[in-house]
């Protein structure tokens, strides 16, 4: 049997982007929207702790920064990993811009992100180095789910 | 003057060109899929800790702060806990024995003037710290209500262990 073709127009053939581009949009739409720049601190070589007490503060903190200790102890302030050592230099001169720009270090809040198997001595050690420049306030960071135990 | 149509000229369709325009949309989609991920929440428990000297004693203080002692094993894991000399399983445990600590002193302050001091071992993993943090601080209602306990928790010098 033969089968004939039927005759079709040029542009029947043209197929219908509409929708396609609809889904497209909004589909960047909801990675825009989800993507977190803000988030830029957290580092991935960190693994805090859980805890189901952890929640996201209501206001953001100000004159907050952020000092980040890795499973191996080792300290990431900045983008920069150094040894324990060298968090004291860094957090002097720290002290010295929030004094210059009129705050004072007591004020400022030390966010913490150890990672969970880090020493709580090294840890006490960065807080004991904040101490010593001035800083009071420390939010110990977790992350937010049920505890694993 | 007065513009006239021309009879001879037919209306043309306009076709605009959709190829640019949608390798822009992929290579964006594309952007956002692989700058995109999955972080959770964080959240944080403030702590307040001056350095010690005449501020803190100075310090209205109606009770005396709560010890905790967290001692670790060789491999850095819990070992122990102690609270007022009486030795612990658990965190569970911990945190029932702080709730009947605060729960006895009655008054909307409650939770402003309990302290707790953590006293750790040098090699002890920190995620034990959190843990106990959480103990002391509060708990979780079912209906997800956080009720807080002991706001003023601070950490105790770090000791070295020796060699």
């Amino acid at each position: 049997m033969k089968i004939i073709k039927p005759k079709t127009t040029a542009a029947a053939l043209e197929p219908d982007m509409t929708p396609m581009i609809d889904m497209t949009f909004q589909l960047i739409a909801f990675f825009m929207v989800l993507l977190n720049f803000g988030e830029a601190e957290q580092d991935a070589r960190i693994r805090l702790p859980s805890s189901q007490l952890a929640k996201p503060p209501e206001t953001a903190l100000e004159n907050a920064l952020v000092v980040q200790l890795t499973g191996d102890n080792q300290v990431l302030f900045s983008g920069e990993l150094m040894p324990i050592a060298g968090l004291d230099e860094k957090l002097r001169r720290e002290a010295r811009f929030i004094t210059l720009s009129g705050e004072k270090p007591e004020d400022a809040t030390v966010i913490l992100r150890a990672d969970a198997e880090s020493k709580t001595g090294v840890v006490q050690e960065v807080i004991q180095k904040c101490q010593e420049n001035g800083f009071e306030n420390f939010a110990l960071r977790a992350k937010q789910e049920d505890e694993e135990s | 003057m007065k513009l006239r149509h021309t009879a001879s000229q037919a209306p043309e369709k306009v076709e605009i060109q959709m190829t640019p325009m949608i390798d822009i949309v992929f290579q964006l989609l594309i952007f956002f899929l692989f700058s995109f991920k999955i972080v959770t929440q964080e959240g944080d428990f403030n702590i307040r800790m001056p350095v010690a000297g005449p501020a803190s004693s100075t310090s209205l203080q109606t009770d005396l702060p709560i010890k905790v002692r967290l001692t670790a094993d060789g491999d850095g894991n819990l070992a122990s806990i102690r609270m007022d000399d009486a030795v612990l399983p658990n965190f569970t445990a911990l945190h029932e024995k702080v709730m009947s600590r605060v729960g006895t002193n009655a008054g909307p302050d409650a939770t402003e003037n309990n302290e707790a001091e953590l006293d750790c071992d040098y090699n002890l993993k920190y995620r034990n710290v959190i843990g106990a943090v959480t103990a002391i601080s509060g708990y979780v209602t079912p209906d997800g209500r956080i009720v807080k306990l002991i706001q003023k928790i601070k950490l105790s010098p770090p000791k070295k262990p020796e060699a």
